[in-house]
């Protein structure tokens, strides 16, 4: 994820895709799908950790724990699924 | 226990200008509980609203246009934008910090202390420059 953050400054500040064509090009080259969507899912991971340790630390009852934490499932997925339509349309 | 803390008078009652001024966070607590809020914000809701620009500026013409003439430039936009990029930096650094910590990096209280420090300096700093090119 790092990585994907200074791969997108550089690609930003190299190609300067202030227009909606070289926009929506940078995002049309094969790599960047594939290198968006690996940083997605892995952001959507990691996010599940951070979240959960947040969840398990501050709420105690156990159903709302348990609700809480299939809402960040959920919105994790949904949020993956969104990027897939995004890239791929 | 050290024999300067034996040397503190006990009990020591908590009055209020001592939870406001006199114990207070060590820097690297600091920085971890604003690792977490960043964390947080990052999850929800700035991934949501960034997918939901990204989605749009490359939907359509128009709604890149949209995107980036008229809701960019809206100052509350703005300062929201500024809010992300800080707490991206801020888990970006502070997130490499706890890295080389896990790897035995820097694990002394002196050099803990000041990577801290630096963390939050250079999330700020980076903030700040990015808050400079867009206003």
């Amino acid at each position: 994820m790092a990585l994907y953050t200074l791969v997108l400054l550089v690609a930003l500040m190299r190609g300067r895709p202030t227009d909606y064509g070289a926009w929506k090009g940078l995002f049309q080259n094969g790599w960047m799908r594939v290198a968006t969507l690996l940083f997605a899912v892995s952001l959507a991971w990691h996010a599940w950790v951070g979240v959960r340790d947040i969840v398990m630390d501050y709420i105690k009852p156990d159903g709302l724990r348990l609700g809480l934490q299939v809402v960040t499932i959920l919105l994790l997925a949904g949020y993956v699924g969104w990027t897939v339509q995004v890239l791929w349309r | 226990m050290s024999s300067a803390a034996a040397k503190r008078p006990r009990p020591k009652y908590l009055t209020l200008p001592a939870i406001l001024f006199e114990i207070r966070l060590p820097m690297p607590g600091f920085v971890s509980i604003l690792h977490r809020i960043s964390g947080a914000l990052l999850f929800f809701p700035f991934a949501a609203w960034l997918l939901y620009l990204l989605d749009t500026s490359l939907a359509s013409e128009q709604g890149f246009a949209r995107v980036k003439d008229h809701y960019l430039q809206m100052p509350i936009v703005k300062l929201a934008l500024i809010v992300f990029v800080w707490a991206f930096a801020h888990h970006f650094c502070a997130g490499i910090r706890f890295l080389l910590l896990d790897i035995n990096h820097g694990i002394e209280l002196g050099p803990a202390r000041r990577s801290a420090g630096v963390v939050l300096v250079v999330s700020l700093l980076l903030t700040a420059f990015f808050a400079w090119r867009i206003w």
